[in-house]
């Protein structure tokens, strides 16, 4: 039967796809999944750091995620390179430093497998805790500045020009941003929390036609990737957070055969 | 100052510099309640920074800005749109405002665009999308417009029914509406007050006036002035290459 750990990461997952599923539209829509990928990767610091310092994962992934982003935000105005640069730059030092010091961390057993794919074993009931009043409160500051965010996704200028604080929005999408890979790295592991945001979100846009409806397929196909992917990891052993992708990547092509239907349709 | 005269915005001596090279400097203008101020100049003569700086769009300017309004309705002159978004047509019109469905419908039968209320946004005519633009900025009810070029891309009769709609929006609403074209016919007809712009401001005053201005026909014409050109001033300056201006 479905054992307690089970249903622990079932809960774990099904918080991080609810939240997962609206932010994951901006990442697509705004073009952010290097952004988040670099974000996750330096989450692998935050992690070390938490273990040598004898700190919450959490939280000190939170801080040295939204420190990253600051720091990209700072080099962006003070160099001349190309964005895509700076994030790779970021990405792979930050991660490079992660595991020098892990390499220091030697007293310490290390599941590094773990840190980078996901491991439902080690979800406890503080991190279903972390997870669903984390998600609460991003959903929550994700639904005060969605006006702002969403109008100046569209717009930059029309949102600026009548009212609205796009660049207000933006810097707290970045740290929502952050919060979100903090909680969902036990889970998904920080190799694949970008699969996570895009994936599904991507799946949502092949089929649907307004912003709220891309929201909602998003959230389904998350929850749905979340629960056949955890199943699929209990049946057959595989680390979870892979098993989780997998299921997204099938049902994306799944919402490639319905616009190859609604095109033979048109014509 | 009565009410019916309560300044929307104002422009004291702004001015904004990109990189070292001045887009527009020294303008000074208001837009008042109930009334039509149009921007006219050549290509590249300040007329859509003027309109940004107005709007707060670009904030290290030189001079000052005053809003006395926070209602506000743009149509940009370009506008890209990223078609990652499954936008419809309906959605965009509540980008920066919820409405209600019904003001929604009652500002796109007013541009005549009512049809495309449920298309994409992608799959418009760029006429189609510059007559949804007017319909999105108008129908939130502003106390300002500001129009850049709202009706380019837009057929010849079409062009002619939206500048009297342009004429009638700011006589029902009692908006001011900073307008900026290159149709002189109609800037000249609808409008009260008429700024004309070359990197600063050339001359300006009511239709009439500038119409008669050396200036103005400087820069658009004899043509353009043939109607009126009774008057004349002494032309104190000169232009040289990159908007600098030489005292004559």
């Amino acid at each position: 039967m479905l054992d307690d750990f089970f249903i622990r990461a079932l809960f774990a997952g099904i918080g991080v796809a609810l939240v997962t599923g609206p932010l994951g539209c901006f990442v697509v829509w705004r073009r952010l999944s290097y952004f988040g990928d670099t974000l996750a990767h330096s989450a692998l610091l935050g992690v070390t750091l938490a273990y040598s310092l004898e700190f919450n994962i959490a939280l000190s992934v939170f801080i040295i995620s939204a420190l990253i982003a600051l720091i990209l935000i700072n080099l962006q105005k003070r160099t001349n390179l190309p964005g895509d640069a700076l994030l790779g730059l970021l990405a792979h030092s930050s991660l490079a430093v992660g595991l020098v010091v892990i390499g220091f961390l030697s007293f310490i057993r290390f599941d590094v497998m773990g840190l980078l794919f996901g491991d439902i074993l080690a979800v406890n009931v503080n991190d279903i805790i972390i997870i669903w009043i984390g998600g609460a409160i991003i959903l929550l500051v994700l639904k005060f500045i969605w006006k702002s965010l969403f109008a100046s996704t569209v717009n930059y200028e029309l949102a600026e020009a009548e009212g609205l604080d796009p660049d207000k929005a933006k810097a707290i999408f970045t740290i929502l941003m952050a919060a979100i890979i903090a909680i969902s790295i036990k889970m998904v592991g920080l190799l694949l929390i970008t699969g996570m945001l895009i994936i599904p979100a991507a799946m949502a846009r092949n089929i649907s036609n307004s912003p709220q409806q891309m929201v909602l397929f998003s959230v389904i196909g998350g929850l749905l990737s979340v629960i056949i992917g955890l199943f699929t990891s209990l049946e057959f052993n595989t680390a979870s957070g892979p098993s989780i992708i997998a299921a997204s990547l099938f049902l994306f092509i799944l919402s490639l055969l319905k616009i190859k239907q609604s095109i033979k349709l048109k014509n | 100052m009565g009410l019916e005269n309560k300044i929307l915005v104002k422009l004291k001596s702004a001015g904004f510099r990109l990189n070292d090279k001045w887009l527009v400097q020294g303008v000074s203008l208001q837009v008042e309640k109930g009334k039509i101020v149009t921007l006219i100049g050549p290509n590249g003569s300040g007329k859509s920074t003027t309109a940004k700086i107005a709007l707060g769009i670009y904030k290290k300017i030189d001079g000052e800005v005053e809003k006395y309004t926070n209602k506000i309705g743009y149509v940009p002159q370009k506008i890209s749109i990223d078609w990652t978004l499954p936008l419809r047509v309906k959605d965009f019109m509540s980008l920066t405002e919820n409405l209600e469905d019904k003001t929604i419908s009652e500002a796109l039968s007013l541009t005549g665009v009512i049809h495309l209320k449920d298309k994409n946004l992608g799959d418009l005519s760029g006429g189609e999308f510059q007559r949804v633009l007017l319909s999105r900025a108008i129908s939130k009810k502003p106390e300002l417009l500001v129009l850049d070029e709202p009706v380019q891309g837009v057929d010849f009769t079409g062009e002619i029914a939206l500048y009297e709609l342009i004429k009638k929006i700011s006589e029902d609403l009692n908006c001011g509406i900073l307008l900026i074209s290159h149709d002189l016919h109609t800037v000249m007809s609808a409008t009260d007050h008429v700024v004309c712009l070359n990197g600063h401001v050339c001359c300006s005053g009511s239709p009439i006036d500038v119409a008669k201005n050396r200036e103005y026909k400087a820069l658009f014409g004899e043509q353009a002035s043939q109607t009126l050109s009774i008057y004349e001033h002494k032309h104190d300056h000169i232009h040289t290459s990159e908007g600098k201006i030489k005292k004559n």
